[in-house]
């Protein structure tokens, strides 16, 4: 007895909440983490609307997404634990040598 | 009947993730992660998603937020916020603009369509990993294919990252 | 026919091709060779083509060269009786002087350059004659404007020779702005720049429309021939070698202004066109005769007689005497690039001194070269049966029934008084250089090789028996030839078949030549043992060229220098430049501005991205 509506509300909410977290937190870790929440409000909306238009197909993206965003995790972590050797930070705004 | 089991869930999704965007140290927003990765894998339940939810506990909560965990404690982290100042006007204008975002996409999302209620599930075949398993392997088998390789170069990524570098003498970068 | 008389001005372009680039590091004798062989080829193109002539025009498009819209030009050669006499007079003047120069300038290092010049001269000069289209003629024009400033400023270190040749570039100019505007109103009344369909359809021309376009044209002639009031440049451009004076500047690229109003002679048929050309002709025969009587530079006095014959040439013009002008242009290359070329002699002897106040004496060590100079004289002053006489007459001839049949009486007065007047100024010269007593007679003077004296001798022969192609006693051949160009205009002598002379013109021979015999018997008295007598009053008017110079120098030279300056300074610098560095600098600050975009922090990259995908979001929302 759910609108179809809430789920969406939930996702799109959540979504926006990792959006202006990955625009104000410094701490790299937290911006990945604020990513990693945007994607699981995008799964929580194909698995919404999955079931609303009863294809299991909605869940296949779920899968493959959580499949990738595994190995996102790991590659972006060790590129953060790399770039935290070379420069003892992991603020964000210390990486900045695209600076034009 | 399952507004019942929805609200709650949704809630602490919500919690957690202001969670993970405002707590001070990363520990707490890791573990902010978590709560709002369990509660949407209540709210997958809730939508007949049962494969999926399990998939969610096990990979997402049970290994990407372990690993958070691990880098976390590797980093030292002892505070989580970096004390150099930041990025003027940065946070005020995040604010702005991700509520603009956010209200453009409600307007997007809420429609008479979407305002129908989920009526009665397909059966109860569907989401179980039988019926995943299925479509994963006929329709879905060259994605199935290429996600195995992505995660070859993900191991190997990792393992070439993630090596500790050989001592090496001073002068050589 | 047709097939090979594109290649008349051909032979020399590859000349200058080929002298221009590799000239410098082949031997003498190869440039000789190219140099005077380019021409010969073209020389002999040109008698056959003359021999094999069919007698109607024929027209050889090379190739379309201007196809917009309805307007359309063909680079075409136009081969009928006019041209033919052009090229021949033109190629055989030309390779006599090219044969001179190997001689003349042996002893100059940019031996090839100048040939090299000379080439593209010839080039451009046939191309003149012998292009079918208006727009075809003005390339030639032009050409040969730019070779007479490569030429005249050979010696580009002499200051002198730069300014002359610059000098010549720029009157030439005016009377090429006006030539331009001539093209275009021809075009526009016309709708096509065809020489001969130009000349077909001149008459269907409104009065006001023919008058502005000839007066237009005639400007442009005036700059180019050197009349009136655009003469300035032709004594300056002495500074050049003496053989260029002789081709360029007497014998071809002076005509090219006769040359024009030959070839569109219906287009200057209006009576008010007709008075301006033969008023301007006969003044500035008489005006330029006069100031060679008090010149010292025998090469300006040479210049100052050009200017003179050619505004004989313009008279007949404006008489309605084309033949007659264009028999002049022929039998005046002879005698007047005869006299040039004497004149290089005695410079060639001379070490370079031209000042005939420092010569005299040479009759005896130059006895060949003075005896060309004699002929020269006797050609210019007019004493028969040479060849200037013949064609003098016939324009005075002309100038009398035009004054019987209702005209103005002046061209015949000025032409009678400028022949006095050339007579005396001829024979000064002569006097001066040839006889008396050497002003230095430390100086021994060696006669011209023979390179140089055949030529001459050739040119001398030439003036001699010129005047037969015009004379009725040997048929007048040339008149003859050119008689079904120009109808009745073309006045064939009665003995040779045309019309029966007026009674006004038999009494005008005889007294163009007393007039002559006089002028000569003036100056030998005046001058004799090089005597220097005063003018007075006369003299100082000459010298100041009756106040041309003051007006030159005091009012238009000074005009147009503050119009550069002002034109350099404020708006070229100031204007201009300021708009080109201004976008430039515009770019340049949008530039950096757009730059402080690239901040280098993630979080603004991401902040945009997420900007851009609102603006899409809406975008929808909103359709």
């Amino acid at each position: 007895m759910v609108p179809l509506a809430y789920y969406l509300v939930l996702s799109a909410v959540l979504f926006s909440v990792g959006m202006t977290g990955v625009l104000v937190r410094r701490n790299a870790l937290i911006v990945f983490m604020s990513i990693e929440l945007m994607l699981n409000s995008v799964n929580l909306t194909f698995v919404a609307l999955s079931r609303s238009l009863s294809s299991i197909d909605g869940q296949l993206a779920v899968f493959f997404t959580i499949v990738v965003a595994g190995v996102e995790v790991v590659v972006g972590l060790a590129i953060i634990v790399e770039i935290f050797r070379s420069r003892a930070s992991v603020n964000v705004d210390d990486v900045d040598l695209l600076r034009g | 009947m399952e507004l019942i089991l929805f609200i709650p869930a949704a809630a602490l999704a919500l919690a957690g993730a202001v969670g993970v965007i405002a707590s001070r140290r990363a520990i707490h927003s890791a573990l902010s992660l978590l709560l709002v990765l369990s509660a949407l894998a209540v709210l997958y339940l809730l939508l007949e998603a049962q494969f999926i939810a399990v998939l969610q506990v096990i990979i997402y909560a049970g290994a990407i937020v372990v690993l958070f965990l691990f880098v976390i404690m590797l980093l030292h982290m002892a505070t989580g916020e970096p004390t150099v100042g930041g990025l003027r006007a940065q946070r005020a204008a995040a604010v702005v603009v991700g509520a603009l975002f956010l209200a453009g996409l409600l307007v997007v999302l809420v429609r008479p369509q979407t305002a129908a209620v989920l009526v009665v599930g397909p059966g109860p075949a569907f989401g179980t990993a039988e019926a995943v398993g299925r479509a994963l392997f006929t329709r879905f088998l060259l994605p199935f294919e290429l996600a195995s390789v992505i995660l070859l170069v993900g191991i190997i990524a990792a393992v070439t990252l993630g090596k500790a570098r050989p001592p090496e003498g001073r002068g050589v970068s | 026919m047709a097939s090979f008389a594109w290649t008349i001005p051909l032979w020399p372009l590859l000349g200058w091709l080929l002298l221009g680039t590799l000239g410098g590091r082949l031997p003498r004798r190869v440039v000789s060779l190219v140099g005077c062989g380019s021409v010969a080829l073209s020389f002999a193109a040109s008698l056959l083509a003359m021999l094999t002539f069919p007698g109607e025009p024929q027209t050889v498009q090379i190739f379309s060269w201007i196809a917009a819209g309805d307007f359309s030009v063909a680079a075409g050669l136009l081969l009928d009786r006019l041209s033919l006499v052009m090229v021949l007079v033109v190629g055989g003047v030309g390779l006599l002087i090219h044969i001179y120069s190997i001689g003349y300038m042996a002893g100059e290092r940019a031996y090839s350059r100048y040939f090299a010049y000379l080439n593209l001269f010839m080039a451009s000069m046939l191309l003149l004659v012998m292009g079918s289209s208006l727009l075809v003629l003005f390339v030639g024009w032009e050409g040969v404007g730019l070779c007479s400033y490569l030429l005249i400023g050979f010696w580009f270190d002499r200051e002198r020779a730069a300014n002359a040749g610059r000098k010549a570039f720029i009157v030439n100019r005016i009377g090429d702005a006006a030539f331009l505007v001539g093209i275009l109103v021809l075009w526009n009344a016309l709708g096509t720049l065809d020489l001969r369909t130009i000349a077909e359809r001149a008459s269907t021309l409104s009065a006001p429309v023919m008058l502005t376009a000839s007066l237009l044209l005639f400007v442009g002639a005036t700059g180019k021939s050197a009349q009136l009031p655009l003469y300035t440049w032709l004594p300056d451009a002495m500074e050049g070698p003496t053989p260029v004076s002789a081709l360029i500047h007497a014998a071809t690229m002076v005509t090219a202004g006769v040359y024009l109003i030959a070839r569109l002679f219906p287009l200057f048929t209006h009576p008010i066109t007709l008075l301006v050309i033969s008023t301007v002709g006969a003044l500035t025969a008489l005006f330029a005769a006069t100031i060679a009587l008090v010149e010292w530079d025998l090469k300006r006095v040479l210049a100052y007689s050009t200017i003179s014959q050619l505004g004989y040439m313009f008279l007949a013009m404006g008489v309605l005497a084309p033949a007659a002008g264009l028999f002049h242009l022929t039998t005046h290359a002879f005698f007047k690039s005869l006299l040039f070329l004497a004149a290089g002699s005695v410079m060639h002897a001379m070490h370079d001194v031209i000042d005939m106040r420092r010569l005299g004496g040479l009759a005896g060590p130059l006895r060949y070269t003075a005896v060309a100079f004699a002929i020269g004289a006797l050609a210019l002053v007019g004493i028969p049966p040479l060849a200037g006489a013949v064609s003098k007459d016939m324009i005075l001839e002309r100038a009398a029934e035009h004054a019987a049949a209702g005209g103005s009486v002046l061209p015949l007065l000025l032409g009678l008084l400028t022949a006095l007047v050339t007579s005396v100024y001829i024979t000064r010269a002569a006097l001066h250089t040839f006889l008396g007593r050497p002003a230095d007679p430390q100086t021994h003077p060696h006669e011209a090789p023979p390179v140089m004296a055949r030529p001459m001798g050739i040119l001398a022969l030439l003036a001699v028996f010129g005047g037969l192609l015009g004379a009725g006693l040997a048929g007048a051949p040339l008149l003859r030839f050119l008689a079904p160009q120009f109808g009745e205009a073309a006045h064939v002598p009665a003995a040779a078949g045309g019309a029966a002379p007026t009674s006004v013109a038999t009494i005008t021979s005889p007294l163009a030549i007393i007039v002559a015999v006089a002028g000569v018997v003036v100056g030998l008295v005046a001058y004799r043992g090089r005597r220097d007598p005063d003018l007075g009053m006369w003299g100082r008017l000459a010298r100041s060229h009756f106040g041309f110079i003051h007006l030159y120098d005091g009012v238009f030279v000074p005009i147009a220098k503050r119009l550069a300056w002002t034109l350099a300074g404020p708006v070229d610098l100031g204007v201009i430049d300021r708009a080109v560095n201004g976008v430039g600098a515009l770019l340049a600050g949008g530039a950096r501005g757009l730059r402080r975009l690239q901040t280098g922090y993630v979080r603004h990259y991401a902040a945009i991205i997420l900007l851009g995908t609102i603006l899409i979001l809406a975008y929808w929302v909103i359709r």
